[in-house]
């Protein structure tokens, strides 16, 4: 049974990537994007479709498959579609609910205005992504 | 046929059960009727069709577009797209209602006209709703539902709530209680003189701003987040809705728009005083004023429906649904209406539905009824087939005047199966996350989308060999995308699936 869904800048509060903002910054960051929540099953980014978002996890757990494989699972605080976003390319893999799963949606043309305006979660994003870096090539390698 | 004094639909077994008798209401009832569902009941509390455009007679215009003479002839389904506040039939007579009951002051038709066009709606489509009839709570039984209503209960394997936006909502501010709502504003006259604060900054903040200007003394408008003008621009009453953000702009005229987190109101003998702190800015504000709006928003009157797992978004304000309008968390739960706008479907570059405005939520509504047709009652909608040469211009014409691809941008999608046994056949209209996300068969789909720098392009996607390639489709300065350079596109990319 689905639980109510939390407030959404509470959440936020707990998650390291907003770790860093002040409450009324991050009230700012809930009332500027929505959030969004999938069935089990549903696809939220999809591999080769364009004009893709930047998601955070707010609760639930999701999978990245590739070409039908799955990579990985993704859970609370997580964030995917970053890459797309910034390359302005399709995204590489489709990242599909395995629970009913929430998520804060960040549209694409909104993502650097929020890295530069917020430069804390730019550093905790690229913080976050050279650890991601560093356990692919550790695993790799 | 029920007789005079007669009320259709008493309590017990249904297949279906719709509530509420708003536009969302009334297109589903009259969809569903269609099906071939032979026991569908619709109730509402209201006495009559569109009780919203009663209850709230602060909209005194709707704000989308019904062109009374357009390029193409009324009653025709390209005419859908120039007539945003009809409901959609399935024969002429039922079609294009609301410019009937225009006075033509403006193409925004008023209140009152809306909810004539209603009732005529119902009237000739003959749909039937028992008025009167108030839900009241739900349980979940073996594989439906039981609705208890004030006229007893009613049984069903699924229900569509149309329920509307409809109750006040406050953000859990200390003090704000005290503050009336938006929806309780009255005359601006009782503002005369007065030094007015208003809590929000979306259409209804500045709608009553608006209304304000000529009577306060001082207005400031605040909220968390900084001013949307791309989302206010597009309003069609912008010039009433940008004029306090334009008096602020120049600055000096008594009028502030203020983007701070509201973290106390308290109220006092004379008047209120605000505490807020800055979240473009940094600091602490305090403001004094007599009076509070908190122009907040509304949301959706859900009664128990969490409490039976219906997982809500935006602060439980609204239903979470898939991309066919279902619970996500319930299944046999659906919505319709204006609800329907929380499942956004692909937001391609950051655009959502049109799910919020009649114009888009009638046409989720008749995809609800197929969907709830096809897929728990095994009534399976007839498809047309369609001949090879004729697939290309059909689905040229489709992206240059389907109102539903124009009114569901990125959202809605006209769909050709290629079946090698069975030839090719018209799916008909499909959400497009329906389409992209789930592999039946070779197919092909076509929509009308936004493209990154915001210009209408058309798109297709074709599903071969279980994969899916995305193809969008340049600009064209008239939109005519049934031209011969986009038939030469699609018939190219067509080429494997039409051999």
């Amino acid at each position: 049974m689905e639980a109510q869904s939390a407030n959404v800048v509470e959440t936020l509060a707990s998650l390291s990537l907003f770790g860093d903002l002040t409450y009324p910054e991050l009230e700012a960051v809930a009332h500027t994007f929505e959030e969004e929540a999938f069935a089990q099953g549903q696809r939220v980014l999809r591999q080769d479709v364009s004009g893709g978002s930047f998601y955070v996890i707010l609760s639930g757990e999701a999978r990245v498959v590739i070409d039908g494989e799955e990579r990985a699972v993704l859970t609370r605080g997580d964030f995917f579609g970053e890459i797309s976003v910034l390359t302005d390319t399709a995204p590489t893999a489709d990242v599909i609910a395995a629970t009913v799963l929430r998520c804060l949606v960040v549209p694409a043309h909104d993502l650097k205005p929020l890295m530069l305006s917020r430069p804390s979660v730019a550093y905790r994003m690229l913080q976050i992504e050279a650890r991601r870096l560093r356990a692919a090539n550790t695993w790799s390698g | 046929m029920v007789g005079v004094g007669e009320r259709p639909f008493p309590p017990g077994d249904y297949d279906v059960v719709v509530v509420g008798s708003g536009p969302g209401g009334l297109q589903v009832a009259y969809s569903l009727a269609r099906t071939g569902i032979r026991r569908c009941a619709v109730i509402s509390r209201d006495d009559r069709p569109g009780g919203m455009f009663r209850r709230f007679p602060v909209y005194q215009r709707l704000i989308s577009w019904t062109k009374p003479d357009a390029p193409v002839a009324r009653g025709t389904r390209e005419y859908e797209w120039y007539d945003h506040n009809s409901l959609v039939g399935d024969v002429e007579s039922h079609q294009a209602l609301t410019p009937l009951f225009m006075d033509r002051e403006l193409d925004l038709p008023a209140r009152p006209e809306m909810e004539s066009a209603l009732a005529e709606f119902a009237a000739r489509g003959e749909v039937q709703v028992r008025y009167g009839c108030e839900w009241e709570s739900t349980r979940i039984e073996g594989d439906g539902f039981v609705l208890a209503t004030s006229d007893g209960e009613y049984r069903c394997r699924a229900c569509v709530f149309a329920l509307g936006m409809t109750e006040a909502w406050k953000p859990p501010i200390p003090g704000l209680d005290a503050a009336p709502h938006y929806a309780d504003t009255r005359s601006p006259k009782l503002y005369e003189g007065k030094s007015v604060f208003i809590v929000g900054k979306r259409n209804s903040g500045f709608e009553v701003a608006q209304g304000l200007l000529p009577w306060a003394r001082r207005l400031v408008l605040a909220s968390p987040r900084p001013v949307d003008t791309a989302v206010l621009a597009f309003s069609p009453l912008r010039l009433r809705y940008l004029q306090p953000f334009d008096e602020h702009v120049r600055g000096g005229s008594g009028s502030h728009v203020v983007d701070a987190s509201i973290e106390r109101v308290e109220r006092h003998d004379g008047g209120y005083r605000i505490r807020t702190r800055g979240t473009t800015w940094k600091g602490e504000l305090t403001l004094e004023a007599d009076e509070v709006i908190a122009a907040t928003g509304f949301r959706t009157p859900l009664q128990d429906l969490p409490s039976l797992g219906v997982a809500t978004v935006h602060d439980g304000r609204l239903p979470a649904q898939t991309p066919y309008w279902e619970s996500v968390s319930v299944p046999g739960i659906y919505f319709a209406g204006n609800v329907t706008q929380a499942s956004p479907g692909l937001r391609k570059h950051g655009a959502t539905s049109s799910s919020g405005s009649v114009h888009g939520f009638r046409y989720n509504a008749r995809l609800v009824a197929q969907r709830i047709a096809e897929t728990m009652f095994g009534l399976r909608r007839e498809r047309r087939p369609l001949e090879p040469a004729e697939v290309v211009g059909f689905l040229a014409g489709e992206l240059a005047r389907a109102p539903e691809l124009w009114s569901q941008k990125a959202h809605l999608a006209r769909v050709v199966a290629f079946d090698p046994a069975g030839g090719m056949r018209d799916e008909g209209i499909v959400p497009l996350a329906q389409f992209v996300d789930h592999d039946d068969g070779d197919a092909c789909a076509v929509a009308v989308e936004y493209d990154a720098d915001g210009a209408i392009v058309p798109a297709l996607y074709v599903r071969h060999g279980g994969r899916l390639a995305e193809h969008v489709l340049p600009p064209h300065p008239l939109h005519a995308f049934d031209g011969d350079d986009y038939r030469r596109e699609l018939g190219a990319r067509l080429e494997p699936l039409l051999a």
